[in-house]
This record gives C-alpha cells, sequence and structure tokens, in this order.
C-alpha cells in the first residue's frame, strides 16, 4: 500500500500540468481573437496577437510637413520642426508619445542610417534630425525646403497599447455599412420571441404527457424523441414555400414560427423527463382539494419546473442567437435590412478577410452575450444537458 | 413597422395568446362543453377529462406536425419531383438521385461526411474524458471544466473566424499573425495556406468542432464518472490496480452507456454540420460535406429536386439513431 501513497503525488503533479496545458490549449483561440479585437490595424498587420504582450517594434514612414506653410526662416536657413506623431494625430504632444524611435534613416534602400538624436547630413547643406519622440528638425535653403515634405523611414519601439477604437468603428459609427448595431438588434429580435414562445407551448404537452392518462400517449412521446433528431435542412425548402403560400415570406414572423417548431421536440422532451420526476403525492393531493389540470399546472407544476425551464430557455437562446441557416433560409432577404450577426461576420469573412480588426471586433461583439449567459447560467445549462442526452 | 415592436408584439399576443387559448379552451370544456353538474355531472367528468389532454398537447402536436413531421414527407415527394417553369411539379421518378450520383461534388461531400463521422465523435469523446478524468479530483477542476466547456456557446461562425485567425497565412516576407504559421516560420519552413490544401484541410475543419464538442462530452461523462460506486474503485485499487488500470478496466466499462449516448449525440451535430464549412471554405478545395453541398444545390443552383435529394441522404443517414434513440426511450418507459 505505501508505494500507492508515493505514486500519488507525482500522479497529481502530472494532472495538474496536464489539466493546464489542456485549458491553455483550448482558451489559446479564443484569446487571440479577444486580443486582436482590441489592437490597431498597424499593430496587427506588423505582429501576431501574442506579440502585443510585448514592446513592438515597427516600422513606419513618416514625412514631414510641407515646407510652403510651415517653414520659417532662420539664420539664412529655412526650417521645418514639428512631431511626427503629433502631425499624424496619433499623439497629443511631444510629451505624450509613447513610442520611441531607435533607428530611422531617408532613404528606404538604408531606413536605419542614423541612430535617434543623431543629425542626417543630406548634402549641399541640407540637414534633417530626428529625436527618439519623434521631434525632427529639418533645415536647408530655400531650394532644398520647399515642395513636398521630406520622407522619414523610422524604426519605432511602441509600448503593448490597446485600444478601443474597433468597438467604436463596429458597432457605433453610423457611416459604417459593415456595422454590427443593425445586426445585433435583429438577432435580438429573432431571439426573444423564438425562445419564449416554444416554453410555454413546450410546458403545457410536456404536463400533459407526463401527468395525464390518456391513449397514444406512449406513441407520442417515441414521436418526440424521433423528432429531436430529425435535420432541419429537411424543412428548409417545404416551410420557405408554405410560408410563402400563406402570405408571410421571408421576414421575422416566419423565423420565430421555425425557431418555434424546432425547438420543440428537446423542449417537449427535457420538460417532460423533469415533469415525471416531481412527486405524485403534490398532484393527487391537489386533485383531492378539487384542483383542476390548469391550476395544477399553473400553480404548483410549472414552478417547480423552473430549473427545467431555465435549461431549455438557455439551450434555445444560445441556439438561436448561434444560429445561420434559419436566417438566411426565412429571414434574410435580398434588401439585407434584417441581417443577423452571424450572417453579417460570414460577409466580412468573404468582403474583409484581411481586416483582422473589424472580423476579430464584430465576432466578439456576437460572441460577447453568449459568453455571459453561458458564464452566469453554467449551472442550469449542464443541468439541462445531463437530462438531454437520450439516456 | 419597426421590428422591435412587431418583436414586444408577438411576444404578448404569442404568450398571451398561448395561455389564452389553454385557459378558454379549458374554461369552455368545464363550463359550456361538458358541465360536471345536472343528471350526467359523472358522464361528462370523464368525458371532459378525455378531452384534456388533447387541449394541453394541440398546439405542439401542430407545430411539430408542420415544423418537422410534414416537411420529411414533403421534402420526400420534392426530392422525387421537378419543378415546372411557372409552377407546379412534374414526376420525375428517381432521376434527381441519378444526376446526383453522377456528380462528383456529392461523392466528394459523401467522402468527407463519413470522414466527420469517423473523427470528430471519436476525438471529441476521447479528449471530453480525459478532460473530465483529469479534472475530476483537482481542487480548481471546476474552473477548468468551465473554460474547456466555454466554446459551447460560441456559435458556430465565431468559432470559424477565432480559427481562421489560427489558420490564418501570409506572404513569406511578411510577419505572420496566424499562430500556426508563425510557429512553422521560426522553424524555418515556408508559411501554408492551411485551408486550401486538399484532405488536409478537412481535417483542419473538424479541429473546429471538436474543439467545441469536447465541452459538452466532458460535462456528461463527468456527472457518469461521479456516479460510479466508489466501492468498486476502492477494491480494485486495494487488489493492486495501478491507475490507468481502474481508468480503463473498471471505470470506463461502467460508463460505457453514457459513452455511446455522447457518441450518437454528437454524430447527429456531425452529420447536420453547416456554418462551419459555409464560413470557412463554403465547400472548396474539397471540403464540401452534405448540408453544405444541399445548400449550394437549393438555394445557389435553385434546384429543389436535387437539394431535396440531398436532405433525405442526410434524413437517411441519421434513420439509424433515430430508431435506436426510440428503441432504448420505449424500453425505459415500459
Amino acid at each position: 500500500m505505501d508505494n500507492i501513497a508515493g505514486k500519488k503525488s507525482s500522479l497529481t503533479w502530472a494532472v495538474h500540468i496536464s489539466v493546464v496545458a489542456l485549458v491553455l490549449l483550448w482558451i489559446f483561440p479564443t484569446a487571440g481573437l479577444l486580443i486582436s479585437s482590441f489592437r490597431t490595424t498597424e499593430q496587427i498587420r506588423t505582429s501576431g496577437w501574442w506579440a502585443a504582450l510585448f514592446p513592438a517594434e515597427i516600422n513606419e514612414v513618416f514625412r514631414t510637413a510641407d515646407p510652403g506653410e510651415t517653414r520659417i526662416e532662420r539664420d539664412g536657413l529655412y526650417v521645418v520642426e514639428g512631431n511626427f506623431y503629433v502631425d499624424e494625430g496619433r499623439a497629443a504632444s511631444a510629451d505624450a508619445v509613447a513610442a520611441r524611435i531607435t533607428v530611422w534613416g531617408t532613404s528606404s534602400r538604408d531606413i536605419s542610417a542614423y541612430e535617434a538624436g543623431e543629425t542626417a547630413d543630406m548634402g549641399d547643406g541640407e540637414t534633417m534630425t530626428v529625436q527618439a519622440n519623434g521631434d525632427y528638425v529639418w533645415s536647408g535653403t530655400e531650394e532644398q525646403i520647399s515642395g513636398r515634405g521630406q520622407r522619414v523611414f523610422a524604426t519605432a519601439e511602441s509600448p503593448p497599447e490597446f485600444t478601443l477604437g474597433n468597438y467604436q468603428t463596429v458597432l457605433f459609427d453610423p457611416g459604417n455599412r459593415e456595422g454590427m448595431a443593425k445586426a445585433f438588434f435583429n438577432t435580438l429580435t429573432v431571439v426573444i420571441p423564438a425562445t419564449i414562445i416554444p416554453i410555454l407551448i413546450a410546458a403545457f404537452a410536456a404536463y400533459a404527457l407526463a401527468w395525464m392518462d390518456f391513449p397514444g400517449r406512449a406513441l407520442l412521446i417515441a414521436g418526440v424523441v424521433a423528432l429531436l433528431v430529425v435535420p432541419l435542412q429537411l424543412a428548409l425548402i417545404p416551410l420557405l414555400s408554405l410560408h410563402n403560400d400563406i402570405g408571410i415570406g421571408k421576414g421575422y414572423l416566419g423565423t420565430w414560427l421555425a425557431h418555434t417548431g424546432f425547438g420543440l421536440p428537446l423542449a417537449i422532451y427535457l420538460l417532460r423527463n423533469y415533469m415525471v420526476g416531481l412527486p405524485r403525492e403534490i398532484i393527487e393531493c391537489a386533485k383531492v382539494d378539487g384542483a383542476t389540470d390548469f391550476q395544477i399546472f399553473v400553480k404548483i407544476i410549472l414552478p417547480l419546473s423552473f430549473p427545467a425551464l431555465a435549461s431549455f430557455a438557455i439551450f434555445q437562446f444560445l441556439w438561436t442567437w448561434n444560429d445561420l441557416l434559419v436566417a438566411m433560409v426565412f429571414l434574410i432577404d435580398s434588401s439585407g435590412e434584417t441581417t443577423v450577426m452571424t450572417r453579417q461576420i460570414v460577409e466580412l469573412l468573404g468582403t474583409r478577410g484581411g481586416d483582422w480588426e473589424i472580423l476579430a471586433t464584430s465576432a466578439f461583439v456576437s460572441i460577447a452575450v453568449p459568453l455571459v449567459v453561458f458564464f452566469t447560467m453554467q449551472r442550469y445549462l449542464i443541468r439541462g444537458l445531463l437530462a438531454g442526452s437520450v439516456k | 413597422m419597426n421590428p422591435a415592436l412587431q418583436g414586444l408584439l408577438t411576444i404578448i399576443v404569442g404568450v398571451g395568446g398561448c395561455i389564452g387559448y389553454f385557459y378558454l379552451s379549458n374554461q369552455f370544456l368545464d363550463r359550456v362543453l361538458f358541465k360536471p353538474t345536472g343528471p350526467n355531472a359523472g358522464r361528462n367528468i370523464n368525458r371532459a377529462n378525455a378531452i384534456r389532454p388533447w387541449l394541453f398537447l394541440f398546439p405542439a402536436i401542430f407545430a411539430l406536425g408542420l415544423y418537422l413531421a410534414y416537411p420529411v414527407v414533403e421534402t420526400m415527394r420534392l426530392s422525387l419531383s421537378n419543378r415546372v417553369p411557372g409552377g407546379g411539379f412534374e414526376w420525375a421518378g428517381v432521376s434527381n438521385y441519378q444526376r446526383m450520383f453522377e456528380e462528383d461534388k456529392f461523392w466528394e461531400a459523401v467522402r468527407n461526411n463519413f470522414l466527420w463521422l469517423l473523427i470528430v465523435p471519436a476525438a471529441s469523446t476521447a479528449f471530453g474524458l480525459l478532460a473530465a478524468q483529469l479534472t475530476d479530483r483537482i481542487r480548481w477542476g471546476n474552473i477548468a471544466k468551465s473554460l474547456i466547456f466555454m466554446p459551447m456557446a460560441i456559435s458556430f461562425v465565431g468559432a470559424a473566424v477565432i480559427f481562421k485567425l489560427v489558420y490564418d497565412a501570409r506572404p513569406e516576407d511578411v510577419a505572420q499573425i496566424g499562430v500556426l504559421n508563425a510557429i512553422l516560420v521560426q522553424m524555418g519552413s515556408e508559411p501554408v495556406q492551411w485551408l486550401t490544401v486538399p484532405f488536409w484541410n478537412n481535417f483542419f475543419l473538424m479541429v473546429v468542432l471538436i474543439w467545441i464538442q469536447t465541452g459538452f462530452a466532458m460535462v456528461i461523462l463527468s456527472a457518469a464518472l461521479r456516479g460510479i460506486p466508489e466501492e468498486t474503485i476502492e477494491a480494485a485499487i486495494v487488489d493492486g490496480a495501478n491507475p490507468f488500470q481502474v481508468f480503463f478496466k473498471i471505470k470506463i466499462p461502467q460508463i460505457s452507456g453514457t459513452i455511446v449516448v455522447v457518441w450518437t449525440t454528437i454524430t447527429i451535430v456531425v452529420l447536420k454540420v453547416f456554418d462551419i464549412v459555409f464560413a470557412m471554405t463554403n465547400g472548396q478545395w474539397e471540403t464540401q460535406v452534405l448540408a453544405n453541398y444541399m445548400y449550394d444545390k437549393m438555394f445557389r443552383a435553385n434546384d429543389w429536386g436535387m437539394g431535396s435529394a440531398a436532405a433525405m441522404i442526410i434524413m437517411l443517414l441519421v434513420t439509424p439513431i433515430l430508431v435506436w434513440n426510440v428503441y432504448n426511450a420505449r424500453k425505459e418507459m415500459r
């Protein structure tokens, strides 16, 4: 027996380490997306998201201000002064520049010719000085300091930097036609009725299947179990033509009805399994006291079934929120006014495939709500899963 | 009308309608149709009680019938007929199926679906079992479980974006931002466009679903592992079994029923997988699967006959699990 104790401690370490590895592996992809959504276009283009946690080295191309308006005469020379970061609106003042220029050059062939603080001799007395914080002084004769501003190639080290700008663009920019705000509300409009209505219908049916005696009950339960696995792909064309025939067409009403129909088997199955487990005595006592089935259902069964109702509500919420197929077939028409978030993201994948800051942010906007629901209601979700898997 | 307002109205009408329907129909039954008073009181109560279950069931049966049962029959009919221009259908026999069987893309979808069916349920169940067993006895196991379970809440489309970033590839002279290619380049190789490498790209798509479904498998299997009687494990340890023997010879056999349930549930998810392929490759580079093939036929080619035929193939593949589930459910009820 004694070696079991010894083995156990070494094995425990192995267990801890493998669990850490497994968890890291599982959250790593999501973390990448989350961090990317807080980075600027430039940062995403030049380095992987894991680099966001460390200072980044970026190659930049700056241009001094155009001499025409800004040059001043000093000691017989013409001078243009300024700060690259302030000129480009990336910092409020020269003191607020977070990046540090390490090396720079005036030609694209030699971008690291000078160190910060050095003065470059550009020939015939024309000079350029660049400081680490982006301050520059460009001086020369009247002819040299004219036309367009001088280009400067710099390598800068910038500290980890995160921005909320992507969320600003994706959610609150009214001019952004690819924004998520409208899709967000459309999704919400689909989800809420599509979650509430099936619960109600299913609860009554589940009560009948659990506690009422009538011929054909077993057959109906078998039917529900069978419909649990019927692929909804079969329903697309028949129902779409049905909706067209009765005048609903493509729209919210049809989508709500479709989600209700597709969610019902699981709802009835979950709720029936739960209701069957409620103590028989309570229901019989109520019957003896003269309660009708309707009263029993509303006053006793419904409150007692709250955990099962919550489980199904979470399922249906996640499923309708994350759905793409039903929305594409039953909701989104050619005008695109009723697009939902999943559809919007697929569209962005096509049109903005390389713009990860937009993609990551849009995806995260759509993922955020289910994640909040998931982490706050996990208990009910797990209970529902355990009851819902056909034993 | 504003959709938000319309939604609110639908909730009110829907919920109010449901409650109103159930309440009023019960009232009607008891107060008007079969009054539990007068000379026929006894008979009336029995009659009312015979009808009442059907009042409770009617909306559900109606919705189930219209939205799930009827489409199965209708799809079958559509798969055997062709649309005539200008409306209407004509009987086409099995010609839709014949045309479908002649398409290479169909057989590619079938092959890929079988690959998915072989690998995703097995891998998800195995990872889920591993995670369940490892997290079972450690103190922060619940936090670990929640994090592995988290992808369950993420949509297939969201997951597709997440993994597209992982698989991202850029030209050789630019910094790689996809983690896989970053590792490759670090090791001195050239970056690879993972999703366009035929055959192997199927596996890169499967990883997404495995990543999502492992949490589900873990939660169910973890509950099953906790349900194993302690005595059996203690007896094995006393007899000198090492931890691996305990796991494989004592625990696994006792939860084999649950493993089958998890396996079949994931199998059904796999058969319906659509969003992941649609969002990541759209069936290009030989990654077609049946559900996406069907969508292609129905809504891009507008060929309802062949689309329905493809849907019937999915139905056919689901049927064994359907029968098995019904069989088990009936056995349990007896």
